[in-house]
């Protein structure tokens, strides 16, 4: 092989690896990049039940409750409009208390249960999930209403 | 004073640095007449940097409270460890230990530098200093680690808690140092480009600093994947966030750019392609900065995060690498072809290495950046796990099925047929081996499967190029790669086996309550509280118990004060064979006297870091072969010993 064809084959299969690398990429993302919803965007989406999603908003006042294994347990997240109970089981993050914001990994059932694998909330006082920065004014507005009734 | 000094000093190495790099200019011109001043600008900004950077130490050593930064980051009562950790766990003091290692390392290079002409060598610091020049900019203009606070307060805001641990001190600027190699490698290859002297000498100059990237990129993202595992109580080691995948990224391009730079160092062929992949290395370490420091991804691990000074990396990080990629554009034309060689061959095994990391590379790089793309067009969208565990294992495994191979091969050309036994063996153990890990556990998945399964004759492979070698007189080097590439092996042993045979229970236990996992027995002996420094704890003492044998458990879960914040300190149980995990949480409100306590056994787990290190030190024992050899050896020494 001359040396210039070389450095051409070369050329070529690079070319190659890296159009297979965005393939690659393209079907996994379609099959597994998850999008965030909140109460009600998810309500009008129509997600089918088992797909990965994330979902994010307020845990609602009063609504935690703990089954009796003491690791499981369900809860509402709202927004401005709509509620979506959740459940979740293990441990919660340290700052997941009722009346502040959680982002949930998980997938739908198909009875309509939200089934979160993993929740974020807060970090710290000064870290807030991205995905909440932008919706907590909206919510927490909606919060205050429910613990004025 | 001592403030006033370091900026001071700041200010005269960022004139050094313009000093270089319009030398540099002037050469390029063919004048000429600036060069002389390059190499004395690049001793006196190394030797600035330095001091500014040890007056920041000093000032924390001190816990000079009138220095806004000391003031915001450190505390009159920190152990002392922590106050000079103090230094660099902050973004401004990180990014003045950056420029501090690599103008240090251009001073190196000026002084040491003896294997390129006398023009490459100006031109490539005359591309440290156009470096350094940003990054000057970025610390005095936009985060001056010397600014004073007035009036002085009286204790200081104290430090991430999370930071206020000795491994994690050291892991950034490990990372850092591992960027910093990257850049000096980048210098070389600009400044080669401009010269036209892309070959073997320009190779070996580039090489050390190559290796001494790779060896802190691989220490830094071992040590904080076991952080990560210990100290966030999760379970897991990697978690695919953003910032992980900024220290992965550069590590992907700096291990293809490794091998490629071996290649042209002693078969002179691939030349652009190794310039290429300095760019795309550098780019990647940029991309990194960029990423942690932005806050533009959501991350578990997100400190530090300040959007406006993100874009500024995002600025300095476009301007050098398109300015770069049009140096590569104009000038690659005039790199004259390499060494041809055959496709099956070492030169072939090491293009494939290449190409299969890059291909990991862009896919990560995608994934990372995916959802930033479609938050610009309006959706919201995160890329996790899942994705990345699919797109890249099956790349990954078929790195291994090639290294199983790539190092027994001949340069330049060779015959599959030669090694028709060893081929047929490596099929047989693979086949073996996956049949007796599917009879073992039937639901395992078949990344995990295939993992062990070709972790285990590449642990039996990577020793072989060492056969039929005289053992004392064989070159350091050759140890090296022999030791990383097992290291591979027993690491991705480690991470299949944890990923595919982990066992966990959750459970809420009352003291004297009894959980199972993996035949262990784990009683909840007792819960109380525990005053630390800064901090106040609920410890749990598990029992637990398998066989004859047992032993005590203490996980925590803290509450932190200066500032405010919980960590839950997972306690581990190390075996041979595995690790024992387990975490306990804050009661939930109703207190019915019960604790929610999460257990894991996770088989092989240790091994993924045993790995790693083992890695690191393969890099080690090359560059300190490389080093240190004897110079007699070096014109006997033969064309083979990459």
């Amino acid at each position: 092989m001359k040396p210039k064809h070389q450095r051409l084959l070369l050329a070529v299969i690079a070319v190659i690896a890296l159009v297979g690398a965005g393939l690659i990429a393209a079907a996994a993302l379609r099959e597994e990049a998850s999008y965030f919803y909140t109460p009600t965007t998810l309500a009008k989406a129509n997600v089918a039940p088992g797909k990965a999603i994330r979902l994010g908003g307020m845990v609602q006042n009063g609504s935690i409750v703990r089954a009796a294994d003491g690791v499981s347990i369900t809860f509402i997240v709202q927004d401005k409009d709509q509620t979506q109970k959740v459940a979740y089981r293990g441990i919660t993050p340290d700052l997941f208390v009722e009346g502040s914001g959680v982002v949930a990994d998980g997938r739908l059932r198909p009875d309509g249960v939200f089934v979160a694998e993993g929740l974020l909330a807060k970090h710290d006082e000064n870290y807030v999930p991205k995905e909440l920065a932008e919706i907590d004014m909206a919510a927490a507005e909606h919060t205050k209403d429910t613990l004025s009734k | 004073m001592i403030a006033e000094a370091g900026l001071a000093a700041l200010w005269l190495a960022a004139a050094m640095a313009v000093l270089q790099l319009v030398g540099g200019l002037t050469l390029l011109r063919g004048g000429g007449q600036l060069t002389p001043l390059i190499k004395p600008a690049a001793y006196v900004q190394g030797a600035l940097c330095a001091f500014a950077f040890f007056s920041l130490m000093w000032l924390f050593y001190i816990t000079d409270l009138s220095v806004l930064l000391v003031a915001s980051n450190s505390h009159i009562d920190k152990p002392l460890i922590f106050k000079l950790a103090g230094t660099w766990g902050n973004h401004e003091g990180s990014m003045l230990l950056w420029v501090a290692v690599m103008s240090v390392s251009g001073a190196a290079i000026a002084l040491f530098e003896k294997r390129i002409d006398a023009k490459t060598l100006q031109a490539t610091l005359a591309v440290q200093g156009f470096i350094a020049i940003g990054f000057f900019a970025f610390l005095l203009f936009a985060s001056n680690p010397f600014e004073r606070l007035l009036p002085a307060p009286l204790e200081g805001a104290g430090l991430n808690p999370l930071l206020q641990d000795v491994g994690l001190a050291f892991h950034p600027p490990t990372l850092y140092f591992g960027y910093v190699g990257l850049s000096i490698a980048f210098s070389f290859a600009v400044g080669a480009l401009l010269t036209n002297q892309v070959g073997p000498a320009f190779a070996r100059a580039m090489r050390p600093w190559v290796l001494a990237a790779w060896i802190f990129l691989t220490i830094g993202i071992t040590a904080g994947s076991y952080w990560a595992y210990y100290e966030l109580g999760w379970g897991g080691w990697w978690f695919w966030d953003p910032v992980e995948n900024a220290s992965l990224m550069p590590w992907l391009a700096a291990t293809a750019l490794l091998h490629s730079v071996s290649e042209l160092a002693t078969r002179n062929a691939l030349r652009a392609w190794t310039i290429m992949l300095a760019l795309v290395a550098f780019a990647m370490s940029m991309a990194g900065t960029f990423l942690v420091r932005s806050g533009i991804l959501t991350s578990v691990h997100a400190f530090a995060v300040d959007p406006q000074r993100g874009s500024f990396i995002l600025a300095l990080m476009l301007i050098y690498t398109s300015l770069a990629f049009v140096i590569f554009a104009l000038r690659i034309g005039s790199v004259k072809q390499g060494e041809p060689f055959n496709l099956v061959s070492r030169e072939g095994g090491i293009v494939a290495n290449n190409i299969f990391l890059s291909v990991i590379l862009a896919v990560v790089l995608i994934g990372t950046l995916y959802p930033l793309a479609a938050e610009a067009m309006g959706d919201k969208i995160s890329v996790g796990p899942p994705y990345f565990n699919k797109a890249t294992a099956p790349i990954a495994l078929l790195i291994m099925v090639g290294l199983l191979i790539g190092p027994l091969l001949r340069w330049r050309r060779d015959d599959l047929g030669r090694l028709k036994y060893w081929l047929v063996g490596f099929g047989i153990v693979i086949v073996a081996a996956t049949i007796v890990v599917g009879q073992l556990a039937p639901d395992v998945g078949i990344f995990p499967m295939l993992g062990i399964a070709l972790a285990i004759p590449l642990a039996v492979a990577a020793w072989l190029p060492l056969r039929g070698r005289k053992l004392l007189r064989t070159p350091l080097p050759i140890y090296g790669m022999v030791i990383a590439h097992f290291g591979l092996a027993v690491s991705v042993f480690g991470m299949s086996a944890e990923s595919g045979f982990s066992k966990e229970t959750l459970t809420a236990l009352a003291p004297g309550e009894v959980a199972e996992i993996a035949g262990w027995q784990v009683k909840l002996d007792d819960v109380r509280p525990v005053v630390g420094d800064n901090w106040v704890a609920t410890e749990g003492t598990l029992i637990a118990s398998r066989g004859s044998n047992t032993f005590v458990l203490r996980p925590q879960s803290r509450q932190f004060f200066k500032p405010e914040m919980e960590t839950s300190e997972a306690a581990l149980l190390t075996r041979w064979n595995g690790q024992l995990y387990g975490v306990i949480a804050q009661p939930d409100q109703e207190g019915d006297g019960r604790w929610q306590v999460r257990l894991w056994w996770k088989p092989f787990v240790t091994f993924i870091w045993y790995g790693g290190g083992l890695i690191a030190l393969g890099g080690l024992i090359a560059l300190f072969g490389r080093m240190f050899r004897r110079p007699k050896k070096a014109t006997t020494r033969k064309w083979g010993d990459a």
